[in-house]
């Protein structure tokens, strides 16, 4: 089509702004001599940028294209799970010249990337969650995403360690798949220090609503939650709240320490970097974009933050030797056998589920020993 | 100016009387981009290129004008939901409310009628979201009527109320087990999509926001419903006197005001999302409130104004991938111009160009 | 010290320490809006004065490290904020309601912008009183642990029902918000006043967004406000302009918010989205109880747009 001449556009435009802006907006659009492989990546955030959290664990990652030779990056923020964001790719496909295109929150995959996807063929769509599914959805899409419940996991043997009222906390956005996994997992990594121990789970409803988030933080240490975790987008406020009520906290999605120096156990942290050069590097080099990428603490796609000063050698030594049988890959945080906490068992003595078990990705259920429900 | 042009043409002083609501706001429109460029040039950005990327992004090309009319199409139902009250001088801000309701009631009515003839399912969605929406907004005007309860804080709260009940809903009652990640209900039955405008990249919602702001003007100008608002609205008690029943006409122009935010509902789930998920929350009823007033509550006026308003949104996007600046330019902006628009409107009547009157008693 | 377990004596310790720590921005906001509104003109824009003032004082205090500097840089911009309103709506057929919708996307737009460099950094807090010294139970003193800000409050809704009854001021301030004319037979300037009105209102505003930002939850981030500022507004109807009807209002209003997490954290989780809409559904209840055609809205200012 015209794509040639589009570029061509695209790039007198980018003289005659940098021209008019007399210099300033220089930096996001440097001259270079244009060469084939040029790629333009669009990166889309429901949130704003430095959210401390969910967001911000993107846009760190997508910085670092940044550097890539022959890499234009153009992102927008903010962007409702709404038609919104059908033109916002599609504006960056028309107008930018993306190529490749990453929509970073859960709901912008169905129906909006879809139907962009269907629309544009010859541009590939890469979307942070999903469950893409061979011959449901179309080719130039796919999913990745990280088994970041390893990493909860192992804030679980932090706070179990920590924890003197054997009650741990979370502060929960809604009740789906991810953040259910998320939950047991820390209360399974704390059991495996103290089995005697409960989770306490609050669901807020909202993925960002801040004063919800401080009174939920504020209920569960009024009931003797001593350790908090959190899955919203945004940990700054529980992260904030708790600390300053005493109780110890374990980060989530991006290193919060220096919220609660502290306070500040450890956290699972997503490490995007790896994933998106690794989709850059391939399509540059000409090469098929993979449709499915899972990867945990061994790929490179979720780490933990530092141990903080308040982890004793207990629990240092425990939770350096789980790490290290997490890097040996296979590591099952949910075997039997396991009930929920409604008596139904989820898997029998024997059974387990290794961190790449497709199942895991529908959990719909809280494992016994969280006080809490699911609806 | 045209002060000067021959008193026998007519059709000049048509044009005069008429010119100045075209004429003021367009003035302060320029007015509005003229100090935005000032708060630009402090930051030491170019105007010149916020123009020409705003242009580019909500009007200049056919891809942009497409983009423009799709974020504009929500706007013109949910201003209505401002409007219509406002006739009977109701200030209604919770049109939100009626929205995420009319959304599940045309859900929850789209997957039950699965498998029926695709015109039935999409009246029945229609009907389901509409008598929702104004079920709602209804009960604001009645509350309002009977019981002297203030609309703007009723609608309100009860706007945070339905979006709390559709959040219960789309997460319980009706939650699809098969959404995972994203709580929706069951998808509705895919004949009963609304597809988009023949040739265009823009679902038929626009059509039907269009439709009902002609309806809605219609029944304000050239009835006797519309006549008995505006009576009721410049002073309740000279409408009772007069024998109009008001409680019926305020609930009715309620009602009717909650149907069309249904409505805008409905079509975001049946052209846009094909669930109802919290989604549908998308903010468009508190957007309608600005405006409804920007159009100084004319239904005909809405359309421009939604235009504007979806033309400025569009260009959002470039603004912030191609001169670095924050997305919360396009609010700044908007902010502006629409305080420039709104201090504009004590310059009617002051222009002598604008009113034949004036140039006949100068003779 | 050691936790204790207070089981189901949680709620209702939630419910006092959400309504001490919740409230203060409902306070502050519908106070500031009562001024306005009893001089005869509605803000509707308190919203986005909130915000701004929200992130000002965070801006302030992570520059300078004085939080009550950041207050005191709130107010100001608040009432810059403030007076813009009034001196706008000063203009003949200019309407209030409108401006102050637009001023809510402005203020609000504004605070993002110039916001953007501070979701990172750290700023001091506000301190805190601590009231429950006398208990051994650090939950009741959590609870009791007092901000400032919320006993300037207190005593601000005292001090202003006093006002409006017993000094010229206050007298001032309602003959104008009652009838134009009858302040201009005074020899009062209702534009004046209004102005002024309108700018105390907007610093009142801003310092309850310096609450939100410094104290609870104590941290600059555009969801920092969950409309606040609005459903400020709207208690002050609900206050039938009564300062101590706007205090008790915003009590009520944080006790009730506190429900839905105190709910859940004591084992009763079903249904939640309802528990957390138990602000709403209350005062909607109260409002319908209460009111009736005969004495509709009792005290309402007779030159206000919104009740006319």
């Amino acid at each position: 089509m015209a794509k040639p001449l589009m570029i061509n556009r695209r790039r007198f435009l980018q003289t005659t702004a940098m021209g008019a802006a007399l210099g300033v907006a220089g930096t996001s659009l440097p001259l270079r001599r244009a060469f084939a492989a040029d790629l333009t990546i669009g990166f889309i955030y429901v949130g704003p940028k430095d959210d401390y959290g969910y967001n911000q664990a993107h846009a760190e990652g997508a910085a670092t294209l940044k550097a890539m030779e022959g890499v234009t990056l153009v992102e927008e923020e903010n962007v409702p799970e709404t038609v919104d964001v059908q033109k916002t790719m599609e504006s960056m496909i028309n107008l930018d010249g993306a190529r490749l295109l990453f929509p970073t929150s859960f709901g912008y995959f169905d129906p909006h990337m879809l139907a962009m996807a269907a629309k544009f063929p010859e541009v590939q769509f890469r979307h942070c969650g999903g469950l893409w599914t061979e011959g449901k959805h179309p080719k130039n899409t796919g999913s990745y995403f990280g088994y970041i419940g390893q990493g909860q996991y192992l804030n679980g043997i932090a706070a179990g360690h920590a924890t003197k009222s054997k009650k741990i906390g979370f502060v929960a956005a809604k009740p789906i798949p991810q953040v259910l996994q998320n939950v047991n997992s820390f209360l399974l990594g704390a059991r495996s220090v103290d089995p005697a121990i409960t989770c306490q789970v609050i669901f807020t409803g909202e993925w960002s609503l801040a004063v919800k988030e401080a009174e939920a933080t504020n209920a569960l240490i009024d009931q003797g939650v001593d350790v908090v975790t959190c899955h919203v987008d945004s940990p700054k406020v529980v992260v904030e709240t708790a600390a300053g009520r005493g109780a110890y906290v374990c980060g989530y999605h991006a290193n919060q320490a220096p919220l609660a120096p502290e306070k500040y156990l450890t956290g699972a942290e997503w490490n995007w970097a790896n994933v998106y050069k690794m989709y850059v590097t391939k399509l540059m080099a000409g090469e098929t974009l993979p449709n499915f990428t899972r990867g945990g603490l061994s790929d490179g796609f979720v780490k933990m933050s530092a141990l903080g000063p308040a982890v004793g050698e207990a629990a240092r030594k425990q939770f350096e030797g789980t790490l290290a049988e997490i890097m040996k890959g296979g590591f099952a945080v949910f075997k039997g056998p396991l009930k929920d906490n409604k008596g139904n068992v989820v898997a029998t003595a024997g059974q387990s589920f290794v961190e790449t078990a497709i199942e895991l990705e529908s959990m719909g259920y809280l494992v016994e020993g969280v006080l809490g429900s699911t609806s | 100016m045209s002060e000067r042009a021959s008193p026998s043409a007519g059709a000049v002083e048509w044009l005069a009387r008429r010119a100045e609501a075209f004429v003021l706001p367009l003035a302060a429109l320029i007015v509005g981009l003229l100090a935005f460029s000032v708060f630009l040039l402090f930051l030491g950005k170019s105007p010149l290129q916020l123009f020409e990327l705003m242009w580019r992004g909500g009007f200049g090309s056919w891809f942009s004008v497409q983009n423009t009319l799709s974020r504009a199409a929500p706007l013109l139902l949910s201003a209505l939901c401002v409007a219509l009250p406002a006739r009977l001088g109701l200030v209604v801000i919770g049109g939100e409310g009626a929205i995420v309701l009319g959304g599940v009631a045309a859900a929850a009515a789209g997957y039950a009628l699965s498998g029926a003839p695709a015109f039935v399912g999409i009246v029945a969605m229609g009907l389901a979201s509409m008598a929702a929406g104004a079920l709602w907004i209804g009960a604001v005007g009645a509350l309002r009527h009977y019981r002297a309860v203030n609309e703007t804080i009723s609608s309100l709260l009860m706007a945070y109320i339905a979006i709390a009940l559709m959040n219960h809903f789309v997460e319980g009652p009706l939650r699809d087990p098969a959404s995972l990640n994203k709580p929706s209900t069951h998808p509705i039955d895919p004949a009963f999509a609304i597809g988009d405008i023949p040739g265009m990249d823009v679902h038929w919602g626009l059509v039907v926001g269009i439709v009902a702001c002609v309806i809605s003007s219609i029944l304000i100008e050239k009835t006797s419903w519309g006549f008995a608002a505006r009576i009721a609205g410049g002073n309740v008690r000279a409408a009772q006197v007069q024998g109009l029943a008001v409680g019926p006409l305020i609930v009715g122009f309620c009602a009717l005001a909650g149907g069309f935010a249904g409505l805008a509902g409905m079509i975001e789930v049946a052209a846009v999302q094909g669930n109802a998920n919290a989604s549908i929350a998308a903010g468009y009823g508190y957007t309608g409130i600005l405006v409804a007033f920007l159009a100084r509550h004319n239904p005909l006026a809405i359309i421009p104004v939604a235009l504007l308003l979806g033309g400025i949104d569009a260009s959002g996007g470039l603004l912030q991938r191609r001169m670095g600046l924050p997305d919360a330019t396009v609010q700044v902006l908007q902010g502006m111009i629409f305080l420039v628009i709104l201090f504009s409107e004590t310059f009617y009547g002051r222009f002598k160009a604008f009113n034949p009157d004036l140039w006949q008693r100068r003779r | 010290m050691e936790p204790v377990d207070i089981g189901l004596w949680g709620v209702p310790l939630a419910i006092l320490g959400g309504a001490i720590r919740v409230s203060t921005p409902f306070i502050f906001v519908s106070l500031g809006e009562t001024i306005t509104e009893r001089s005869g003109r509605i803000n509707l824009g308190l919203e986005g004065i909130l915000v701004f003032g929200a992130m000002a004082a965070y801006a302030i205090a992570v520059m300078t490290g004085s939080p009550w500097l950041g207050v005191l840089g709130a107010a100001g911009t608040g009432a810059v904020f403030g007076l813009f309103h009034g001196w706008i709506c000063k203009f003949p057929k200019v309407n209030d309601i409108a401006i102050g919708i637009a001023l809510m996307l402005f203020g609000s737009g504004l605070a993002f912008f110039f916001g953007k460099p501070f979701i990172q950094p750290s700023a001091p807090d506000l301190p805190a009183i601590s009231l429950g010294w006398w208990s051994d139970i650090p939950q009741v003193q959590a609870a009791l642990s007092v901000n400032v800000l919320f006993l300037i409050g207190a005593a601000l809704a005292f001090a202003l029902w006093w006002a409006f009854r017993h000094t010229r001021a206050g007298l001032i301030v309602r003959v104008v918000g009652d009838s134009s004319d009858a302040a201009r037979a005074m020899g009062l300037n209702p534009d004046t006043v209004r102005l002024l009105a309108t700018a105390v209102g907007g610093a009142f505003a801003a310092v309850g967004g310096a609450y939100l930002s410094l104290y609870y939850p104590g941290s600059w981030n555009e969801g920092i406000s969950s409309g606040q500022g609005l459903m400020a507004v709207a208690l002050v109807i609900f206050a039938r302009w009564n300062p101590l009807g706007c205090f008790a209002a915003a009590l009520l209003f944080g006790g009730a918010g506190a429900l839905g997490p105190a709910l859940q954290s004591v084992g009763v989780t079903q249904g939640y989205y309802l528990f957390y809409a138990a602000p709403y559904i209350l005062t909607l209840a109260i409002m319908v109880a209460t009111s009736s055609p005969g004495r509709s809205l009792a005290g309402a200012p007779g030159e206000l747009s919104i009740t006319k």
